[in-house]
């Protein structure tokens, strides 16, 4: 699953947004990842690497009381992810409940599953919206990094979702083994009727952190990608509209990751745990709540995972006394925690981190030399895999 | 652009509807929302396809118990509609 695009347009909804250490705003958006089955195996997951040992997943009326309270308190967007959401056989089920309470609904899918029948059903249950992920542009690419044969099925999922006269949304997730490939994977999306692409460069959690010495680019790779984005878009014009997302460690400044924890953006895993954003189950300290004993309301408003890092009182020096700190939130928790160890320091892709050069070395490596395939290979998202992963 | 007689309707993809906790109109879109504030609601709100330009104005003026909103109303809608919010039927 790459992750849920397009957070930062709820910037949109920036006026309703706390002033520091008032009461926060509601969970506008609202993730559900209903389970963390998947029939894919992507290198590139933002999924827990130790998903094996995740407990069992809640129930259907679980879901649905979680729909409920979230939507009294104002959320609207819902994302439905995972895992493979269609491996949840009561999809249709929630989604027809969510529409009923008035979310604007996405189905955040691989498309395998997505059979004319059930295609059928979500859309008179009300489905608002597919988003569909594709690995590469050719088949052997997309198989091998799904460690799947899916691409044919891919594409006919793709012909669904036109004749269902859903938006045509492609996501697909770059890195170094398919970015030399985006001008085949935007003829391929033309091709497909695409009507918004999403070229998605790799972020580094779950398995995309296991597996970053081969799936960070060049800058060189980067930059031609970024060019040949810039003919397409030029050439197809409004027919498509293509959103390339930069790898932030390429950058200077970092990422408002969700808004600021704890200001707009509220996940449920499989398991029922409540995040503050989708991989914040890594981050040490925090004492995630279950939606399976706690309303939504007492979690997003009292509990103390969706408050650690709400305001500013939280920050460390250089984030502190940065006038940027209104903007970026001091960039992304997990981020600041995988690379300097913690969770509180500013995100080491801004350059006024003591810690940047983490950041200036990872991207130095992928400019040097190629991965290190002898040593350790490519590791595919398996559950065989995550129960060792997640040992230690 | 939008012509007078033609009869604009939320954009495909998009929904629009009055959220209580926001005490506004939002559009809703793939992964985002628009909060439009109280006239862009209330012009998004009386384009259902079936009224014309004209007609919407028109309405509008009564409503508000004001005169010669024609080119405030257009400029937004055409907006709208380089923006997607908003598609024209004939």
């Amino acid at each position: 699953m790459s992750a849920p695009a397009g957070l930062d347009s709820v910037r949109g909804a920036a006026s309703v947004l706390p002033a520091p250490e008032a009461r926060p705003g509601p969970p506008l958006w609202l993730l559900l990842e209903l389970t963390y089955r998947c029939p894919l195996h992507c290198v590139f997951c933002y999924n827990p690497t130790d998903f094996a040992r995740v407990g069992q997943e809640l129930e259907t009326a679980h879901w649905i009381r979680v729909l409920r309270e979230a939507r009294a308190l104002g959320a609207v967007q819902l994302g439905l992810s995972g895992g493979e959401p269609l491996a949840r056989d009561d999809l249709e089920l929630i989604v027809a409940e969510a529409r009923k309470l008035g979310f604007y609904i996405n189905l955040i899918t691989s498309g395998i599953g997505l059979t004319a029948a059930r295609i059928r059903a979500l859309k008179a249950a009300g489905l608002d919206h597919i988003q569909l992920s594709f690995q590469d542009s050719t088949r052997e690419m997309n198989d091998f990094l799904s460690s799947t044969r899916t691409f044919e099925l891919k594409s006919q999922v793709a012909a669904l979702i036109k004749q269902y006269d859903y938006p045509m949304v492609l996501n697909v997730v770059l890195h170094r083994l398919n970015i030399d490939h985006v001008g085949d994977i935007l003829a391929m999306a033309e091709r497909m009727g695409a009507e918004y692409v999403e070229l998605a460069n790799t972020q580094y959690y779950g398995w995309a952190w296991l597996n970053r010495p081969h799936l960070m680019p060049s800058r060189a790779q980067l930059q031609r990608a970024e060019q040949v984005t810039r003919q397409f878009r030029d050439r197809v014009g409004d027919r498509m509209r293509i959103f390339f997302v930069v790898p932030d460690y390429f950058e200077t400044r970092p990422k408002p990751c969700m808004n600021g924890l704890g200001s707009v953006f509220l996940t449920v895993a499989p398991d029922g745990l409540a995040l503050p954003c989708h991989a914040a189950r890594m981050l040490p300290g925090l004492d995630l709540p279950n939606v399976r004993d706690r309303s939504v309301e007492s979690i997003w408003y009292d509990s103390q995972a969706f408050n650690r890092f709400r305001g500013q009182s939280w920050m460390k020096e250089p984030c502190r006394s940065c006038p940027e700190r209104v903007r970026d939130f001091g960039g992304c928790r997990c981020q600041a925690f995988l690379l300097t160890g913690d969770a509180d320091n500013a995100d080491p892709v801004c350059d006024l981190s003591p810690h940047h050069q983490i950041v200036r070395e990872a991207v130095t490596r992928a400019e040097l030399h190629a991965p290190p395939v002898q040593e350790r290979p490519l590791t595919f998202r398996d559950h065989r895999i995550s129960i060792p992963l997640s040992k230690g | 652009m939008s012509a007078a007689a033609s009869k604009p309707v939320v954009g495909r993809g998009f929904r629009l509807q009055w959220e209580p906790a926001q005490g506004a109109h939002v559009l809703l879109y793939p992964e985002g929302m628009v909060k439009l504030n109280a006239s862009a609601g209330a012009i998004m709100s009386r384009c259902d396809g079936q009224r014309t330009l004209q007609e919407i104005v028109a309405d509008l003026e009564t409503a508000f118990e004001v005169q010669g909103l024609s080119a405030d109303v257009t400029a937004f809608v055409n907006m709208a509609i380089e923006k997607n919010w908003l598609e024209m039927r004939e």
